[in-house]
């Protein structure tokens, strides 16, 4: 009877954790579809594309659209392929990245631990500006881009993003800051510390975690980012992700999607590859600097 | 050089609109052991950020060393501070934590590695220099944070609750040591507790803060001896004084003092004065007598009265009984060897000696 019943339990739960399985495969299977169709079709010769089905293996495996996309594709006249936009965007990036977390962290110390009169205040407003719609600013920022004499270069793409950045990098170290006790401050302040050595010696140590979430946050944003690209660049500064809608959208004659998908997981790598790396990084973070020492 | 090492005048501090500190008045020599003892939220750790200039003060002076610290940041107070969470950096080793501020301050190497290797000798912390404070236990922690004090060699060492996070077993030794390092160092002391034991064995003076305000300064007999008011009283000593409320009427022949009792009055006669009252008048008041100064009569006991036990607490080297005096629980401390038994009457003797009168209503010390 009681034997009986244990049974009964553990095969329930075995019947449930097998249903709970089956649902996460289909829900992932669902998830990779794309990006299986996207590499299988990078890999077809413009043959195989026409003729074989959408999700069929390629039958002879052909990396020729993997070069082309990334130094032959046309983007309108030119026909350069990705590289010159990837470097580009690289440009964009690691520098818009670095200066808004670098400012970010700045903004979160002083708000979290030298609270000053209106701090409060600040860090409402710049929690306000992580909610308005990119839409909103493009024709402010244009005109301020042009006041500045950045208009249309690297450097204006920078400074975009970095002020657009600047509201969650801010609140990112804010509340990780937040949670470390005020009295280290004043320990260190009593140490004879001053600001910026407080924030180098004490702080930016303790902040590898933080740092990795913001920079993967920032990197997916900038290096994905389009609506800016296109509207704040010119010819020879625009970013990968404008380049890619100009190559898919140039088609002479016949349309080479292995060239466009190729293209595409081109764009896409960056991130993955901050995914991957980063990742690691951030749970080894977490895990070895604790705070309540 | 002046032997006044700190003295703090007419000190108000406010957060917005709470009063955290109301007329503070404190003032110490050098060497002295001051502890600052009252209950949680009195404002002992507001007072001490304010004297490292952690806090801007409302209004006051504080002067340390004969210098007035207006405008004076904390580095330049010549005060060391251990914090209530020992506030160690946790990134940094052991070692580095304790230099940190000599760094900071571009004190040459070697007499950083020598000032190092001799608190962490005085300390017995010097196999841990090389661990981070995650990997510590919470007395190595006191003892690292107690470092990085030590070798600041400052005028005026402040310390706030250093030992409230530690065992009872490791808080008597670090007590000791602690008293040990203030003998040998000679150094000026500022110390917050909560634990008045601790107060009382390591004071030379002790001020009790109650809502931000200074309700007695003193060495701790004189705290303990003779409380300035009804909150001194029962915030010091364990268990704490017997307030018990009586009718005393000013007789030529001394004080006449009459205690309700379970069956009639308890009459007994002191010789001390009361403020204010006037030969042959009458007054209610509450008489604080600590529990050993009721106690198992001997041949001179002068005043010795019947009381009923109602509860018998040993405690190993005395006995604490409760009985029932003006209508409230009252503690007696008796010998250990004394037979008693719940329900019984003993003769308890009354040591008037140290009794100390306050006012029903003010609770402010009469004698
Ligand atoms: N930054 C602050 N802002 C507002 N109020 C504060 C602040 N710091 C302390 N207080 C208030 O000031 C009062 C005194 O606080 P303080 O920390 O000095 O108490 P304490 O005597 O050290 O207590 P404890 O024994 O619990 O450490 C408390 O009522 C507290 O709420
Ligand atoms: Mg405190």
């Amino acid at each position: 009877m009681m034997d009986n019943l244990v049974k009964d339990g553990s095969l329930r739960q075995v019947a449930l954790r097998a249903g709970l399985y089956a649902v996460l495969i289909i829900f992932a299977l669902y998830y990779l579809m794309p990006l299986f169709v996207m590499i299988v079709t990078s890999l077809k010769s413009l043959d195989d594309i026409r003729t074989g089905s959408l999700i069929g293996l390629p039958r002879e495996l052909v990396f020729d659209a993997w070069g082309k996309a990334w130094s032959g594709a046309c983007t309108g006249v030119k026909c350069e392929g990705l590289q010159p936009y990837f470097w580009n965007s690289v440009l964009i990036a690691v520098p818009a990245v670095m200066i808004s977390t670098v400012l970010g962290a700045m903004n979160g110390y002083v708000i979290s631990q030298w609270r000053f009169k209106g701090s409060d205040f600040i860090f409402a407003l710049l929690l306000f500006g992580c909610f308005i719609p990119f839409q909103v600013i493009l024709l402010p920022m244009a005109i301020v881009l042009g006041k500045m004499k950045i208009a249309g270069s690297i450097g204006g793409l920078i400074f975009v993003h970095v002020v657009y950045g600047l509201g969650f990098t801010t609140l990112f170290f804010r509340n990780y800051y937040i949670t470390i006790p005020v009295e280290l401050v004043k320990a260190a302040k009593v140490d004879g510390a001053g600001f910026f050595r407080i924030f180098w010696s004490i702080f930016m140590p303790l902040s590898a975690p933080i740092v990795v979430v913001t920079v993967i946050w920032q990197f997916t944003q900038i290096w994905n980012d389009f609506l800016f690209g296109v509207s704040f660049s010119q010819a020879g500064t625009q970013p990968i992700t404008v380049a890619l809608n100009n190559i898919v959208n140039s088609t002479t004659g016949v349309k080479e999607y292995n060239v466009d998908m190729a293209a595409a997981i081109i764009a896409a790598l960056p991130t993955l590859f901050v995914y991957v790396v980063a990742g690691k990084y951030f749970i080894r973070g977490l895990t070895a600097g604790s705070v309540k020492g | 050089m002046s032997n006044l090492i700190l003295s703090i005048e007419n000190l108000y501090k406010s957060y917005g609109a709470t009063e955290v500190l109301k007329d503070i008045n404190v003032s110490i020599q050098r060497g002295e052991f001051l502890v600052l003892v009252g209950p949680s939220g009195c404002g002992k750790s507001t007072l001490l950020n304010c004297i490292a200039g952690l806090e801007e003060v409302n209004a006051g002076a504080i002067n340390i060393g004969g210098r007035d610290m207006v405008g004076v940041a904390p580095k330049d107070r010549d005060i060391a501070m251990v914090f209530q969470s020992y506030a160690l950096y946790p990134t940094m080793t052991v070692g580095k934590n304790i230099t940190f501020g000599m760094k900071v301050r571009g004190v040459d190497a070697a007499t950083q590695a020598k000032k190092l290797a001799d608190v962490a000798k005085l300390l017995q912390i010097e196999p841990l220099l090389n661990r981070k404070p995650g990997q510590l236990s919470g007395g190595q922690r006191q003892r690292v944070a107690m470092g990085r004090a030590l070798v600041r060699e400052p005028q005026l060492f402040l310390f706030d609750e250093p030992l409230s996070n530690l065992d009872a077993k490791l808080r008597v030794e670090m007590r000791t040591e602690i008293k040990r390092l203030h003998s040998n160092l000679k150094a000026s002391i500022v110390y917050v507790t909560h634990d008045q034991i601790e107060a009382m064995t390591l004071a030379t003076r002790i001020v009790v803060m109650k809502d931000g305000i200074v309700q007695q300064i003193g060495t701790p007999s004189e705290i303990y001896n003779h409380p300035a008011n009804m909150f001194v009283a029962d915030f010091m000593g364990s268990p704490s004084m017997n307030l018990i409320p009586a009718t005393v009427e000013a007789l030529p022949t001394g004080l006449a003092i009459k205690i309700k009792q379970e069956n009639g009055t308890l009459e007994l006669m002191d010789d001390t004065k009361i403020k204010g009252l006037k030969m042959g008048a009458k007054r209610e008041l509450l008489i604080g007598l600590r529990p050993e100064n009721i106690t198992n009569p001997t041949a001179n006991s002068r005043l010795v009265a019947p009381c009923r036990i109602e509860v018998v607490e040993p405690a190993g080297s005395d006995t604490f009984i409760t009985t029932s005096l003006g209508e409230k629980p009252i503690t007696a401390r008796l010998r250990a060897d004394t037979v008693v038994s719940p329900g019984a009457e003993i003769d308890l003797a009354f040591n008037l000696a140290s009794a100390s009168y306050f006012d029903a209503g003010n609770g402010e010390r009469l004698n």
